[in-house]
């Protein structure tokens, strides 16, 4: 539904993005993770046709956002990094306004606003004037405003930004909920917000792809070991000796809040792990399974910078 | 066309819900009734003065001495109030971060200054047609010319018009409304006195800078005179403000 491929944007000397290529299937949830400044905004500015590439491809729904970007935009629904809002106007007059920009004919677009309003949970607000709505709604409107046109493909950039806790999760929620219907991508600096909501990953940094594929996929490259947090509240020296000599198990390193216990994937030893606290008598008083995941990967990427 | 009428529609909603219409509407037509005011008064005591002396009287014209001063007098007032009504077009969006929206919409550019544009035209007719409630008087107690009149009138929408489209360009260039408005107005006042340094140039660039100067076709049109060359100006005026409009808004394309 989306392939870009050996995309490169430069401003002057300052190189945004760098040969950048990925796909995503349809109705799939992608997430572009990547720290500030890592060429979030500009690669969704280009998937939407409001900046051209300087080299490189980019097709959304089959169409070549360079040669044919009317059809790409009759297609795509976009949430800007600003929200594009306008402070004067009911959310309902905004919503029929943005429906009307979109080419939803006219006998359709009551239905269209009531539709986007219903999704987005706008029903108390929707006669009210868009500067006297709270942030929460802003960024609902702002949502409401990328669906109203039930758009093949939705771009977000930056959806939950600025939000509070509770309000992250609904609108999260409702992203997942437009899955199947809708290909989406979404561009976030938090790691949460990719693995809670999203299928798949493209992972950039400076410009650059680092990373890019399903969760699994992802997970499993990074893989190399599977681990578990075990805390005793005998001897921890003691214990980490005896849990070196188990079965199965790699390696034993103390850490803050307990010992660090890593076996290789496929062999679990747990059972084995917690049998030889019990048995040495240190007094299990936790096991955690530790999921060795993407976030190691993500970390490194956005500490490390220059690793492929 | 379509979008082009909800982009027009929208920005004529925003100029009436916002105070912009009401203010620039009550100032203009306060403004153009005094200065009808005191034109027909000067008028009507100079016919009386006049009047034992048939062959000055002969040469009372309501037009030359009534209308042709009006429309001078209020070309002057759009010069000063179109800036203003101008400035908000673009850099409003830019600034509120819209113009992401309504250029990744199915709607071209194109399409979009064009909506804009025809909706400043629109309060500027309102503007003038403000004007017709005094100048109505005039044609219930005496007997202007109606050609020359509208064709005064006519002038006064035409250089409307080309100041919308001027204003309009610079809106594109900037999120800043009072940049907009001082660069329009700054550009306004060039075109209108660029007359004075015709009189110091000669040839060629003579003639160039008579043919620029904004007063010059104005000046025709009050006094009556429908010329094609005058049309032209206003005409081509108007096509390059909305195409330099489009290159600006395209230029981010460049960058």
């Amino acid at each position: 539904m989306i392939a870009v491929s050996g995309l490169t944007k430069t401003y002057g000397d300052l190189i945004a993005v760098r040969n950048l290529s990925f796909r995503v299937e349809p109705g799939k949830i992608w997430g572009l993770l990547g720290p500030n400044a890592a060429g979030k905004t500009t690669t969704m500015r280009i998937l939407t046709g409001f900046l051209p590439a300087t080299e490189g491809r980019a097709a959304v729904g089959g169409f070549d956002v360079f040669e044919k970007p009317d059809e790409v935009k009759k297609i795509l629904g976009y949430l800007p990094e600003v929200l594009p809002l306008y402070p004067d106007m009911t959310v309902a007059e905004y919503l029929d306004f943005v429906a009307a920009l979109k080419q939803v004919p006219a006998a359709k677009r009551r239905e269209a606003v009531a539709r986007a309003v219903r999704i987005t949970g706008l029903e108390s607000v929707k006669g009210r004037l868009i500067r006297n709505i709270s942030r929460g709604y802003r960024q609902r409107t702002g949502l409401a405003q990328a669906l109203v046109h039930d758009p093949k493909v939705i771009i977000l950039d930056e959806p939950t930004v600025g939000l509070d806790p509770a309000q992250i999760i609904e609108i999260r929620s409702l992203i997942k909920s437009l899955r199947g219907e809708h290909t989406i991508i979404l561009s976030t600096h938090i790691l949460a917000e990719v693995t809670q909501t999203c299928d798949g990953v493209v992972i950039i940094n400076e410009g650059r792809l680092m990373a890019s594929g399903s969760l699994e996929e992802l997970t499993a490259s990074v893989r190399e070991s599977e681990g578990a947090i075990v805390r005793v509240r005998g001897d921890v020296r003691a214990a980490a000796d005896a849990l070196r000599a188990v079965p199965g198990v790699d390696a034993v390193a103390p850490v803050e809040d307990g010992l660090r216990v890593e076996w290789k994937p496929g062999g679990d030893p747990r059972d084995a792990v917690a049998r030889c606290c019990l048995d040495g008598g240190f007094g299990l008083l936790e096991m955690r399974t530790l999921s060795l995941n993407i976030e190691d990967l993500y970390l490194r990427i956005v500490s490390g910078g220059g690793e492929q | 066309m379509s979008g082009l009428g909800t982009i027009a529609k929208k920005e004529l909603r925003t100029y009436f819900t916002s105070p912009i219409a009401y203010v620039v509407f009550t100032v203009f037509g306060v403004l153009a009734g005094f200065f009808f005011y005191s034109l027909i008064n000067w008028f009507n005591s100079l016919s009386l003065q006049l009047a034992q002396n048939p062959a000055y009287y002969a040469q009372l014209n309501i037009n030359q001495q009534v209308f042709a001063p009006l429309f001078n007098n209020l070309s002057v007032v759009l010069l000063l109030m179109i800036p203003l009504l101008t400035m908000r077009l673009f850099a409003e969006e830019k600034k509120n971060g819209t113009d992401e929206m309504l250029l990744t919409s199915p709607v071209p550019v194109g399409r979009i200054i064009l909506g804009k544009y025809l909706a400043a035209l629109a309060v500027l007719a309102g503007m003038l047609a403000l004007t017709a409630l005094s100048t109505g008087f005039a044609f219930i107690y005496g007997n202007p010319e109606v050609p020359a009149f509208l064709t005064g009138f006519l002038g006064l929408f035409l250089m409307g018009a080309a100041f919308i489209a001027l204003g309009l360009f610079f809106s594109s260039l900037t999120e800043n409304q009072i940049v907009a408005a001082a660069l329009t107005f700054g550009a306004l006042l060039l075109f209108w006195i660029i007359n004075w340094a015709a009189s110091a140039a000669s040839g060629v660039g003579r003639s160039v800078l008579e043919y620029l100067s904004i007063l010059r076709h104005f000046d025709n049109m009050t006094r009556g005179i429908l010329d094609t060359v005058d049309l032209v100006y206003y005409a081509s005026f108007v096509f390059l403000g909305l195409y330099f409009s489009y290159a600006a808004i395209q230029s981010r394309r460049w960058r």
